[in-house]
């Protein structure tokens, strides 16, 4: 399953525009934990970028290495073409992280000032409290505000200096529906003014709804990498339910089945097109009976994903 | 890819001068107000310094005199020096141990403020906390305690102990590169009362045991607080003022020092 997904299918576009940020084969070790295993992964211009994954799985690790908050043990980091550690790098990229503590007593107003200070050309402070949804919270203490609203600030830092470059890691944790709406339009809105953005989810449905390209991370290892379409192509599939008389070694056999399971007095295959294989077991099987075609939910399959590339590498161990 | 490259794709250059020290104002003034606000924190601060020196300056010793001064004015230089230091210490200490503990310091390192500016910010707002003490303290002295000295010596007074604040706040650098964000405190306590009382801010240098002048002789609180009692004659001359400075300097270094190998070890260091 894996090699199946290995060539990197990225759009002509795509492909045409520069690489504003690139980990060039990048292994980072946590003592003996491996966290990134030889990552190869370029955000370019324009684009906006998922890196999708369960927690663990190194999205945070590879976010932190783009910012230059932490070497790695193998391997190259660039962003626009240099040390992200730079002072001029960091100019032009912005950053929201996940933080336990912020300063509890400064205000919302005052958070932003001192941030925009650290940039050449930052937002009036007017444009940025907007933008996060902020105007009315202006004055209030950081400790006097919800998760979803802290969420909302720690967004407004990242985005208060008018960066080319925004890395946005898990930014929608936390928040209720309205407001996570209301982070995907801005983040939409930034794109349109040319911005680039990276951002990490466990939430493939995000991915989905803002990305241009999504890479799939599980366990320090890119697994998938595509436009939304391709990988949900991948990744969700159809299921196949029947009763049947065919044993499950010949089930697999089928061309295309890609996982098969027995379900009570039934069987459910998944595959990528229901209509081959479906065509496939009637011929050899003219007694099936008990059809059932659904599609595979997208969350599921998504988990379906990074278990196989788990199952298979342990298998192969 | 190298520096021209970059150069040339950002279409600017280093930051002004002007624009620099502007970081390093707002840094410092939100850093103050951070602290300011927190009013436990700042009471504690206060209060304890003030509290000795009322007890034991103008309640208990309020006529006697030390070293040729009278109480209340030599309890200044000491209680000065146990104030200086503690805002010193957890002015440093607990607000990095918390920032690098809990993720903040990330989301400032990950933005273009300059670093250094960070640490600027807590020295200064430690040393602007140490004078309003040594001030309250005077204040209190002068009003209650019939403190009086020319204004050359309160100028001297208050500025070596504004100047001592900083091998302090170097040790709270060390300090919060290596304490946790909940232990620091706790941490700090048991490096800042000890050493107080060892120095003889609490009780008088000259009424310690032998073994504990002996101890002082090798801590930097004792050293301060000879400078200060110094500026109106009440040292005990042991040593000189150049070697009190020397001593002092010597710590601050050790105490960077270590503070740099916490901040090399953090890079490598995992965060959840």
């Amino acid at each position: 399953m894996i090699a199946t997904l290995e060539p990197v299918q990225t759009t002509e576009s795509a492909s045409a525009k520069s690489t504003v940020a690139h980990l060039e084969n990048v292994n980072k070790n946590y003592g003996s934990v491996r966290a990134l295993r030889n990552v190869d992964f370029r955000v370019r211009a324009g684009e906006v970028v998922a890196l999708l994954g369960p927690n663990g799985a190194g999205k945070t690790t590879a976010v932190k290495l783009l910012l230059g908050l932490i070497p790695p043990n193998a391997g190259k980091v660039r962003v626009f073409g240099g040390d992200p550690v730079n002072p001029q790098t960091r100019l032009r990229t912005g950053a929201m992280l996940q933080v336990g503590r912020v300063p509890e007593t400064l205000r919302v107003r005052e958070h932003i000032d001192l941030f925009s200070a650290y940039y050449d050309k930052p937002l009036p402070a007017a444009e940025v409290l907007a933008a996060a949804g902020l105007e009315q919270l202006r004055d209030r203490k950081f400790g006097e505000l919800s998760g979803g609203q802290k969420q909302r600030v720690l967004f407004a830092l990242a985005i208060c200096g008018d960066p080319d470059l925004l890395f946005l890691d898990e930014p929608t944790v936390g928040l209720d529906v309205e407001a996570r709406r209301m982070l995907w339009d801005e983040i939409r809105r930034l794109v349109r003014r040319g911005r680039t953005i990276l951002l990490t989810t466990h939430y493939l449905q995000e991915a989905d709804a803002l990305a241009d390209r999504i890479a799939v991370i599980n366990k320090g290892e890119i697994i998938a990498e595509g436009t939304p379409a391709e990988i949900k192509a991948q990744t969700a599939g159809k299921r196949i339910r029947c009763v049947t008389r065919l044993g499950l070694a010949v089930l697999r056999q089928i061309p295309g089945v890609t996982e098969v399971q027995e379900d009570r007095e039934a069987v459910e295959l998944h595959a990528a097109e229901a209509e081959p294989v479906v065509r496939e077991l009637l011929v050899r099987d003219p007694a099936l009976s008990g059809l059932e075609i659904s599609s595979a939910g997208l969350e599921e399959a998504f988990l379906a994903l990074t278990q196989d590339a788990g199952n298979n590498r342990n298998d192969s161990n | 890819m190298s520096a021209a490259s970059i150069a040339l794709s950002n279409g600017q250059t280093q930051r002004t001068t002007q624009h620099t020290l502007t970081i390093y104002c707002k840094e410092a003034q939100y850093e103050f107000l951070k602290n300011l606000r927190m009013r436990m924190y700042t009471a504690s601060l206060l209060s304890f310094p003030i509290m000795f020196y009322v007890l034991f300056g103008l309640v208990l010793y309020r006529n006697e005199s030390l070293g040729g001064a009278r109480m209340p004015t030599y309890l200044i230089a000491t209680y000065g020096t146990f104030g200086v230091m503690g805002a010193s210490l957890f002015g440093t200490a607990a607000g990095l141990a918390s920032d690098r503990g809990l993720g903040w310091l990330q989301v400032k390192r990950a933005s273009p403020m300059p670093p250094f500016a960070y640490f600027a910010a807590k020295v200064v707002t430690s040393m602007i906390f140490s004078m309003v003490i040594v001030l309250a303290l005077f204040a209190i002295g002068f009003a209650f305690g019939g403190v009086r000295m020319p204004v050359g010596e309160f100028a001297g007074l208050l500025t070596t102990l504004v100047v001592g604040s900083l091998p302090f706040s170097a040790m709270g650098l060390a300090v919060g590169y290596f304490a946790g964000p909940n232990s620091a405190p706790g941490v700090i306590n048991l490096i800042y009362l000890p050493m107080s009382f060892c120095s003889g801010l609490w009780v008088p240098f000259t009424f310690l045991p032998k073994v504990l002048r002996t101890i002082a002789l090798a801590l930097p609180p004792y050293h301060l607080s000879q400078l200060a009692l110094g500026v109106f004659g009440a040292g005990n001359g042991g040593q000189s003022n150049l070697k009190h400075w020397e001593v002092l300097a010597a710590f601050s270094l050790i105490c960077v020092g270590v503070a740099r190998i916490g901040f090399q070890r953090d890079r490598d260091k995992m965060y959840g």
